[in-house]
């Protein structure tokens, strides 16, 4: 091969360290758009709050770094302490609110999840202000190893890895569980399920605040490598749109498909096409709502 | 009963007087009314009248806006052709976006007009030779007024205003003829076709309406008037910038049309006033306007579903009834 | 002037409809029976284009229409109702009305004239014949159930169909209901020369104004003829036993 095609491609350690970077931006996205997947699945709703939640984690995490101090395995337990406390002021927010529209136009539901983003975002500025927070990685995951003449930081191996487990333990959860069961069940036919006996409106909630909970932790946990400011609300909730439908609405492996996509897509698009990244992915998106609206795994809608 | 038309009559001479009773302060929040009563308005087409809910509204007001700033600013095209193509053109991408759009139902069809909605907003923030980029294009230059100016010479209530009233004033006398042709629109025999899409799309197919070809019209008309309000709203704001076209800007058009009343012709512009005016008031005593439209959008979809107009023709009902009763 | 040619439509790998022919003489009334999940609805909805046959052929007027839009199929002379009610709830009864004329007539793309002046005669004509003059300024949506299946008749009417396709005229109707918008209809397609094409539960109302019915079981054509034919059918008896009402 001639050496001038040879200086042409970009240094191979760069193109994986790029990869890398877009592999863990997937599994975060993987994290919060599949509890906006499930959502959507079961409850039939995009809940543009979803981003919302996942903001909240992050900063329920710094807070809760902030009253019990860094160090030991104290960063884990906050991130857990979020989103569990995400979760729960989901499950609040459905049960008292959100089944109150149900059966009304999806218009209403829809901008109630955005009234959620207006309040919450302004609460969440309201008690943290405006500055950047973040939080440094947990001890034990700092360092970095070398790799393909890449430096990939353990953190993001972590993330690399935790993805693809929740994945698994969610999958398996549904298959395997009889919630899961329920679940599967609630999206494919809600009526007869409730016809059935069971507590349709308790499985809602539970799904509400499984789909919290995921988003809360996504949020608790990108806080090491990403500064926690206002705003990541609507960003994310764009991207995790994007990965949704790309995906299949309502489709789990598919929201995993597409969070991979969505995520080399972007690392490679900011490599070779800067100035066309952001272009390219709402073009994605755009292009598969044309040719195959129910996404790459997804099932059309009755 | 005062007729429609009348009240319309008399609010439009009304709102010529703002100037002169106002400060500059009032006559910057009438223009901004106006304007999104145009744009929330040309939305409720869609919304209110035909079932559908676009989330990407914006990207028309956004294309209106560039199309006319850059005619202007970049190529020096006067303000007489640059109105009108600022709606030729969203028009025309309303064709385009919109042509794949109506294929879809509900849901994905929410998301596919958000999906070009972001594409136009990615396209205006990163092609920086035309668009400005993320910087935008300030200093769109005002319309010259001086053909007025001369003809006060005979007519002297024509002169003596400052730039920003004449432009004022044009808007006005624009919107006002945007919104009877939209008015004649929605109550023509196309508007009522579009009324059976709302109400029975099944049905309507089997009355004869080509369903796909008239939300594709509605669509475009939508767009057009659309790109109207943003070839205004880019000369009022003193620039065009990308965020004109972002999901944000969708969604407060929408709680615009929500909050006057989706099932009316008037409810959008009565948003726009009520929307624009609290925003106003709220802004000078806190930071936190989202907090509060988002309780108010609470409120409005829980008990108040019809917006105001809505509650008021509700209200106006129960009167009638009881009186009839009495 | 209708004719079905071995349609045939599955549905993931159920076969709702496996190779059904029959066909309708013009000025004739006939219906179509069978039982619940016999694939009736199926039928009517391929025959007027709502769902695409795979395979087999519908031929109206000697004109193939297999697949052809319903929006297309309506001018062609077709008219339908629905088993769900179907009309525009927030209308007024006369703006139900109106608005199948103005498409019919083609006024549908005029954006600018007002819409109140078109059709008022012949919507109150068309109201008066099915019997909701008095209700003209109604909304639709508070009608009881009997009175919008007569506008639903009337709506399909401004379209000055030829044949009327009717799914489950009188479902959800009491006996005194039915009667009369048995009665309303007959006497339509009589006045009118329609030919008229309805599928039924209820076999006092089949037996009593058909001149030929179809039975229909398991998506299969299992006997054709007029009343008395279809009477005596040994397999229509065995099929029925348990449900004749």
């Amino acid at each position: 091969m001639p050496l001038s095609a040879l200086l042409l491609v970009p240094d191979l350690s760069f193109v994986f360290a790029q990869s890398v970077s877009g592999l863990t931006a997937a599994m975060f996205l993987f994290l919060i758009a599949s509890g906006l997947s499930l959502i959507f699945g079961v409850l039939r709703v995009l809940n543009f709050a979803h981003g919302t939640f996942y903001m909240l984690g992050a900063y329920g995490a710094y807070q809760f770094v902030q009253w019990t101090g860094a160090g030991g395995g104290r960063f884990w337990l906050a991130a857990l302490a979020a989103a569990l406390g995400v979760a729960v002021l989901g499950g609040i927010v459905e049960r008292f609110l959100f089944q109150r529209l149900y059966g009304k136009e999806e218009l209403y539901q829809l901008l109630f999840t955005y009234a959620l983003v207006l309040v919450l975002g302004d609460a969440a500025k309201i008690i943290w202000g405006t500055q950047q927070k973040s939080l440094s990685r947990p001890p034990g995951l700092t360092g970095a190893l070398s790799l393909f003449g890449a430096t990939i930081p353990y953190y993001n191996l972590f993330v690399i890895l935790l993805g693809p487990a929740i994945a698994l333990g969610f999958w398996l959860a549904l298959q395997r569980t009889r919630a899961g069961r329920f679940i599967r069940a609630a999206a494919l036919d809600r009526e007869t399920l409730g016809a059935l006996g069971v507590n349709v409106r308790a499985l809602y909630t539970g799904v509400f605040v499984l789909a919290s909970f995921l988003g809360g932790l996504g949020g608790a946990l990108i806080t090491p490598m990403r500064a926690i400011v206002p705003g990541m609300d609507t960003e994310v909730i764009v991207e995790a749109f994007v990965v949704v439908v790309i995906g299949g609405l309502g489709s789990f492996w598919g929201t995993f498909l597409g969070a991979l996509i969505y995520g080399q897509v972007l690392s490679f698009g900011i490599l070779f096409f800067p100035r066309f990244s952001i272009f390219s992915i709402f073009a994605l998106m755009a292009a598969v709502l044309i040719i195959r609206p129910w996404g790459l795994l997804g099932r059309p809608l009755k | 009963m005062i007729s429609g038309r009348l009240w319309a009559l008399v609010i439009l001479a009304s709102a010529f007087f703002v100037p002169a009773a106002g400060s500059r302060y009032y006559t910057f929040l009438a223009n901004d009314v106006v304007i999104w009563a145009l744009f929330a308005t040309s939305l409720n087409l869609l919304v209110g009248f035909t079932g559908l809910v676009s989330f990407g509204h914006a990207a028309y007001f956004g294309i209106g806006a560039y199309t006319t700033g850059i005619l202007m600013k970049t190529a020096g095209v006067p303000f007489l052709l640059a109105f009108p193509a600022a709606g030729l053109v969203a028009g025309l991408f309303a064709l385009v976006f919109g042509f794949f759009c109506v294929r879809l139902t509900r849901i994905y069809f929410a998301m596919l007009t958000l999906a070009f909605a972001q594409i136009v907003w990615a396209i205006c923030f990163k092609w920086n030779e035309v668009t400005g980029g993320e910087q935008g294009m300030p200093e769109i230059p005002y319309p010259s007024f001086d053909g007025v100016e001369r003809m006060a010479a005979w007519l002297p209530f024509l002169g003596g205003y400052k730039t920003s009233e004449y432009f004022y004033f044009l808007t006005l006398v624009l919107v006002a003829a945007c919104l009877w042709l939209l008015s004649r629109i929605v109550g023509s025999p196309f508007g009522r076709m579009l009324t059976t899409i709302r109400e029975n799309p099944e049905r309507a197919e089997f009355i004869g309406v080509n369903v796909r070809r008239y939300e594709l019209a509605a669509f475009v008309v939508a767009g057009a008037f659309a790109g109207l309000a943003g070839g205004l709203f880019g000369i009022f704001n003193r620039g065009v910038f990308p965020d004109f076209a972002y999901w944000t800007k969708s969604s407060e058009v929408l709680i615009m049309t929500l909050l006057g009343g989706m099932g009316t012709f008037i409810g959008p512009s009565l948003g726009a006033l009520v929307l624009i005016w609290l925003n106003q008031q709220i802004v000078s005593y806190t930071q936190y306007w989202p907090l509060v439209l988002g309780l108010i959008l609470i409120v409005l979809l829980f008990v108040f579903p019809g917006g105001i107009a809505g509650a008021v023709e509700s209200a106006a009902r129960r009167l009638r009834r009881s009186n009839q009763v009495a | 002037m209708l004719e079905v040619r071995e349609l045939k439509k599955s549905f993931d790998g159920f076969q709702a409809v496996g190779g059904v022919s029959f066909s309708v003489p013009q000025g004739s009334i006939s219906a179509i029976i069978g039982p619940n999940g016999a694939g009736k609805t199926t039928l009517f909805n391929l025959i007027t284009g709502h769902l695409s046959p795979d395979a087999g052929s519908v031929t109206f007027k000697n004109r193939e229409i297999t697949g052809i839009a319903p929006h297309d199929l309506c001018r062609l002379g077709m008219g339908r109702s629905f088993q769900r009610t179907n009309i525009f709830p927030r209308l007024t009864v006369f703006q139900n009305i109106q608005a199948a004329f103005l498409c019919h007539r083609g006024r549908g793309w005029n954006l600018l004239a007002p819409v109140d002046r078109f059709y008022r005669e012949d919507t109150q004509a068309l109201l008066d014949s099915v019997g909701l003059l008095d209700k003209a300024g109604e909304v639709a949506g508070f009608l009881s159930h009997g009175n919008q299946k007569q506008l639903e008749l009337g709506i399909t009417l401004a379209l000055e169909p030829e044949i009327l396709l009717l799914d489950e005229p009188t479902a959800g109707m009491s006996a005194q209901e039915t009667r009369e918008s048995i009665h309303l209809i007959e006497r339509i397609a009589r006045e009118r020369g329609l030919t008229l094409l309805f599928t039924e539960h209820d076999m006092e109302v089949v037996f009593a104004i058909a001149h030929r019915i179809t039975v229909l079981h398991q998506g299969e054509v299992i006997a054709d003829g007029t009343p008395e034919e279809v009477r005596a059918h040994a397999e229509v008896r065995r099929v029925y036993l348990g449900e004749r009402r």
